[in-house]
Parts: structure tokens; sequence; C-alpha cells
């Protein structure tokens, strides 16, 4: 088991935003988590990246066998979890050279392991580049400043592709994206996927999983997961639309 | 705790100091800067030491620094021991005609006052005083004038040393001019320097002007420069401030411009125990443009007071202000920043931007941009922030797997970053890049080509002075 969530229950300001979540997820697994608005998909990414805003009050993560809520978020990242963020971050004055060598490099010091060569970093990031399509010269611009939302949602690929995590959660990585944006995040999330590593894709519709497909599909509603299934269930919502799972609960 | 009164015993020290060391003070002055002296002198009487009164003064007490005793001293031979005690500054790749002056006065080997091969006339202010009379009737004491606050009319009255540059029409100075500026004096010690520049017609020149000290005494250190540009001029101008924590430096630039002159002026201001910086700019021409730059890095008990008056007295001139700071500890800063356009000064284009970050609770920042506009046809902005660290971009760094120390020193540098990419002269950039890293890092005081090692007082340094440069 990769990541196992047991009734996990989150607030922020004394508000709860979870209200008991339960989640497997397996080495080589591909999961969608679908809902509606404001239903906690972005909070439970947060809660497992180690977003301190959010109060755990109650529950348990464990990712590998360890209790992922006592780590540190940069530890989270060197255990190979990886957020894929909603609305990335502009770091005006850090360049995109300087902050992946810095991410790559502390990652591999936790490893136990010697920085990476400068001509060997810089050689993998060509390479990566390359993978998920993205044609700008990136070395010199600083994070995210002025990137176009497309080109904001490539460079969080990107970064994934760098790092290389086991679990991937993606959140909501195909909203303000056009078609052909969304073909080449999504192709480059199947080129990164193997038998070792894990996705959790959050989105509110059916489309991006025409691209990345799932092998679970569950339903976030009002902080818990309501419904669980295979692919078909994305199209089932597609079609009845998340009224049909309101009525059904409630 | 406003003080109610000027009268610290500093004044009457000073006062008396005037009329006792008068010889010695008039050494080799023309009757027309003795005339000079004596109105300012009387006038320093009028105003005083400033203090939280004056509202320039409102957010910065020096009481403590008056109540300290100081050295004063009316002749070099007092405080110049060992001129090899100046040390080479030592940037990699810079190459500077470097002048350095020594508690105040101009130190040399052969020569106090030197003409280039390009015309280009610099030495000691003293010197220039005896050699070139026409030119201090002209410019001398013309812009920095005593209305301001008493410093001024004290450094007018009794500076006698200090830098000198002329550059002559039509001539641009290829290597960059470099000032060392080096308190190192064995008691606390009060220092006035007065410095001139002048740029003909088209003159170019770019000049890197540092202050350092040596050792933890405590100095009181009064500077007033005056730079005028002629028509087309364009300076480039650093300051760049590493003294120690006792250090209290008053520094006022009054610059004066004429029509089509460029001006950058960019202060660095990396550590000190008081620092004030009055920078004075009187735009009296068209199709001038000037960009006034500042960085500040402050921490433990420092304070830092940052003052920017821009006078745009005619039209279709760009003045450009971006003010930047990071707090830390329990340090305090100011930024007044005061662009006044005149009736006169129709299309003028004045921005002004001052940001600071606050690492702690107890830092804090007085910052008041302010307007004042009497021209109807004009684009002018202001603004000002004070915050932390913003925490979207610390998670998000962290997010990739870098530490929490980490990532607050890649925003910390981020932060500076704007400022130091507005040097244009690439070797001071990298230095200066290199400068910032470790001061963020709190390593600042053991970098080994740093003069600054006041957490090291027990090391012993050599200072060396390459002095084929002077």
């Amino acid at each position: 088991m990769l990541l196992s969530i047991k009734n996990l229950h989150a607030s922020i300001n004394g508000k709860e935003i979870l209200k008991g979540v339960n989640l497997e997820v397996n080495k080589g697994e591909v999961h969608a988590i679908m809902g509606p608005n404001g239903t906690g998909k972005s909070t439970l990414a947060s809660v497992i990246a180690g977003r301190d805003v959010f109060d755990v009050t109650e529950g348990s993560v464990l990712y590998k066998g360890k209790n992922l809520l006592a780590l540190p978020v940069e530890a989270r990242a060197s255990e190979g979890i990886f957020l894929g963020f909603q609305y990335p971050v502009e770091i005006p004055g850090v360049s995109m050279t300087n902050f992946m060598r810095t991410a790559v490099n502390e990652q591999r010091k936790y490893k136990g392991l010697d920085p990476l060569p400068a001509g060997e970093f810089l050689r993998l990031m060509e390479e990566k580049k390359k993978m998920v399509e993205i044609t700008a010269k990136l070395a010199n611009r600083s994070v995210n400043e002025g990137f176009s939302g497309g080109e904001k949602k490539k460079n969080e690929i990107f970064q994934m592709a760098m790092l290389e995590p086991t679990l991937s959660i993606l959140d909501e990585t195909d909203s303000g994206l056009d078609i052909d944006a969304l073909r080449i995040v999504a192709n480059g999330v199947n080129k990164l996927r193997s038998p070792e590593n894990a996705t959790v894709v959050i989105t509110h519709y059916q489309r991006l999983l025409d691209y990345i497909v799932p092998d679970f599909v569950h339903v976030l509603f009002e902080g818990k997961i309501v419904k669980s299934g295979g692919k078909e269930l994305a199209l089932e919502l597609e079609e009845k639309g998340y009224e049909w799972i309101k009525d059904a609960v409630i | 705790m406003r003080s109610d009164t000027t009268d610290f015993p500093l004044k009457n020290t000073l006062i008396n100091n005037f009329v006792e060391h008068g010889k010695d003070i008039f050494t080799n002055n023309k009757e027309s800067i003795i005339d000079i002296r004596k109105q300012a002198y009387t006038k320093f009487i009028e105003q005083g030491l400033p203090t939280q009164k004056l509202e320039a003064w409102r957010n910065t007490d020096l009481t403590a620094v008056y109540n300290e005793e100081y050295d004063h001293y009316y002749t070099q031979s007092n405080v110049i021991k060992d001129i090899d005690s100046v040390f080479q500054c030592n940037i990699p790749h810079l190459n500077t005609t470097m002048i350095a002056l020594l508690n105040g006065w101009y130190v040399y080997k052969d020569v106090p006052l030197k003409t280039m091969a390009d015309g280009t006339i610099i030495g000691s202010l003293a010197e220039a005083m005896k050699v070139y009379p026409e030119i201090f009737d002209k410019y001398y004491a013309k812009y920095a004038t005593s209305k301001d606050d008493g410093f001024i009319a004290l450094n007018t009255a009794m500076a006698q040393d200090g830098f000198f540059i002329y550059v002559p029409d039509n001539v641009q100075v290829k290597k960059p001019i470099q000032i060392v500026n080096v308190i190192d004096y064995d008691k606390n010690i009060f220092l006035q320097t007065r410095n001139l520049i002048v740029l003909g017609k088209n003159a170019e020149l770019t000049l890197v002007h540092c202050d350092d000290s040596y050792n933890h005494q405590k100095c009181l250190c009064n500077t007033v420069s005056e730079i005028v540009q002629d028509e087309n001029s364009y300076l480039d101008h650093y300051k760049m401030q590493n003294v120690n924590n006792n250090s209290t430096l008053i520094n006022s630039s009054y610059f004066y411009m004429k029509n089509n002159a460029r001006l950058t002026t960019n202060g660095m201001s990396l550590n000190g125990g008081i620092l004030r910086n009055n920078n004075h700019i009187t735009i009296d021409g068209e199709g001038c443009e000037t960009n006034v730059y500042g960085l500040y890095l402050m921490d433990k008990k420092q304070h830092i007071d940052n003052q920017v008056f821009i006078d745009h007295a005619k039209p279709n001139s760009l003045s450009n202000e971006l003010f930047k700071g990071i707090m830390d500890d329990t340090a305090s800063g100011v930024f007044n920043g005061h662009v006044l356009v005149r009736r006169d000064a129709q299309k003028t284009n004045a921005f002004q931007r001052n940001k600071n970050i606050l690492l702690t609770d107890k830092a804090k920042v007085n910052s008041k941009p302010f307007l004042e506009i009497y021209a109807d046809d004009v684009k002018c902005s202001h603004g000002a922030t004070v915050g932390q660290l913003d925490t979207e971009a610390m998670f998000y760094i962290r997010s990739r797997g870098i530490s929490e120390d980490s990532a607050r020193m890649l925003l910390m540098y981020a932060f500076c970053d704007e400022i130091i990419q507005k040097i244009t002269v690439e070797p001071l950039k990298h230095r200066l890049e290199d400068m910032v890293k470790k001061r963020l890092r709190g390593e600042l005081s053991v970098c080994a080509q740093c003069v600054l090692h006041c957490s090291h007082p027990e090391k012993e340094y050599n200072f060396e002075i390459d002095l084929s440069k002077i």
C-alpha cells in the first residue's frame, strides 16, 4: 500500500472541510477524485502535501507505512510526494534553473546523495523539457512569472518530471487549459506513469479523463468520498451531473 | 521620548571648536570660502543638531549618538597614522581608478590632486579649493543649502577635506572611479567630509562609493556631497554602506541636473548602526531622467532612514524611485519619498515605490511616499508595502523538497534581486549578488574579502593599498 487515508478530518479556521475521508492508493494506479466546487478536493491535496493552514483533527494518513502527517512539507516531497498546483505561484527573482537545481539537490541530500553536477543537471533539464514539450527557454525566467495559464500547468508537469515522484497529486491541472495544452499536459503525465508510481488526478470535468485514463474514480462530496467506481463512473457523472450524487446521498 | 532641547554638549563642543580651531579649519581657504564657512557657522548655532521635533527627523532618534563623547580633530596628522592601513578593495575583475579617504582625509602617495589623460581632475577637496577657486566659486555650497537641517550647515562650516572630481565637457570617463571611504580610529570619532563632483556638458562617469569601517569604535560621520550635472551628462552612481554596528552615518547628497542629464543612483545599505541617507535631487532642466534606487538589509538594533526629495522644476522629465528593504530582529526603517512637481513642470513622469519585508513582529518600517503636484498634465504614482514573506510562495517552494531555511533565502534574495539587477557594472553586480547572499545568510562578517569583520575583532587584519592606483 502506497497511501492509506483513514477517517481524515481537517479544518481551516475552525471550519471543518474534510469530514472523514477514506482512500487507498497502490503503486501503478491512477485515481481520479471528482466532485463539485467547494467539497474539499483541493483541501485533501493540500493536507497530503503538508500545507499548515489546515488542522488535521482526526484520522490518519500512512504513506509507505510512515505517518505522513508527522513530516514537514519538504520531507514529504523528498519522500516522493508531488503536488501539481491548481494555481502555480509566481516567484519573481528566482530563476527556474536555480529553483529546480535547489529542489533536486535538496531532495538528493535528503536521500544521502551528492549534488548533481551542473552539466548533468542541465542535460536533465533539457531532456525533461522535451518530454513535456516545452519549447520556450525556461532557464533564466523567473518561476511562473509572466507565464500564460497553459505554460504554468506545463511547468508543473515539467517539475514533476524533474523530481520523479512516487505519488503525484494533480490539483485541477486541466483548469484553464485549451485542448492542445490539455493534450500536452496529459501526454506528459502518461509518459511519467510506471508500475512504481501512482497518480491522483483531481478534476471536476470528465474531459481530462479521456486523456489520463483512471483505474478508479471517487466522488468527494461535502468532505467525504461518497462513491467510488471504475472509469465508467466519470462518464455517468458527466451524463447525470452532480445533482444525481446529491440526491443519492441525501 | 522626544528631546525638547537642541543644546546637547556636542553642539557646544562644535561651536567652541570652530572658534578654537579656526586657524586650522581655514587653512589655505580663500576669503570667499571663509565667508561661506562663517555664514554656515551662524546658521548652525541657530539650527543646532536636528532632533525628532523636526518633521524630517521624526522617526530617527540621535539623542544617544549626540550624548557620546568623540574625538574631534582639525589637522590631518592627528588621525592619519599609517596610510598603508587603507585596504585594497578586492572586487574581482573590476578595473577602477581608486581613490581613498581615511578618517575623512584624502590619502595619497605623490600628489593630492591630479589630472588624468582625458582631462578629468581627481583628488583632495582641500587641495582643489586651493588650486581651482573658480570652480568652487561657481559650484561650492550652492546646492547643499543650509535650510534643511543643522548637519548641512555644520558640514559647510567645518568640513575640511573629502574628494573632488571634475569631468570636463565631452569627456566620457572610461574606467569607473571607486572611492573607498575608510573609518579606522582607535577611539570614538566625529568625522565630517565634503565632496564635490562636477560633470560638464556631455560628460559621462561611473562612480562607486564605498563606506567601510575597520573596527568596533563608535563613529558619527556627517558627509555632504554636491553633484552637479551639466547638459546631457550621464552619471551612474553607487553607494555601498558596510560599516560596524556602532557607526552612525549621516549622508547627504545633493544632485543638480540640467537639460537632458541622466542620473542613476543606487544605494546599497548592507550594515551599519544608524544610516541616514538624504538624496536631494533638483531637476532644473528638460528631458532629464533620474533613477533613485535603494536596498537595505537591517537586523539587530540597526536603523536605516532614507529620505528622497525630487524637485521637478522643468517640464518633460522622468524620475523613478524604487527602495526595497528587509528588516530582521528589532531593526527599524524609515522611507520618506517626496516628489515635488512645480507648476511649470508639465509632462513630468514620476514614480515612487517602497517595498519592505519584516521578518519579525518587532521589526518596523515607517514608509511615507508623498507627491506634491502643481502641474496638471503629469503622470505620477506612488506606493508602499510592508509585509511578510509570501506564505503561498513559501509553501510552493517547500513542496518541491526545499527546506524552510532555503526557501526563505530564495525569497529574500529574489526580493533584493530587483535592485541588484539595476547595477550596470557587471563585476560590481556579481560582487553585490555575493555580498547580499552572505548578508542574508548572516555570513557577511566572516567574508574573507570583505572589510567588515566586526564579529571577529580579535582577528588581525593587514590592509594593503595599491598605491599605484592613487
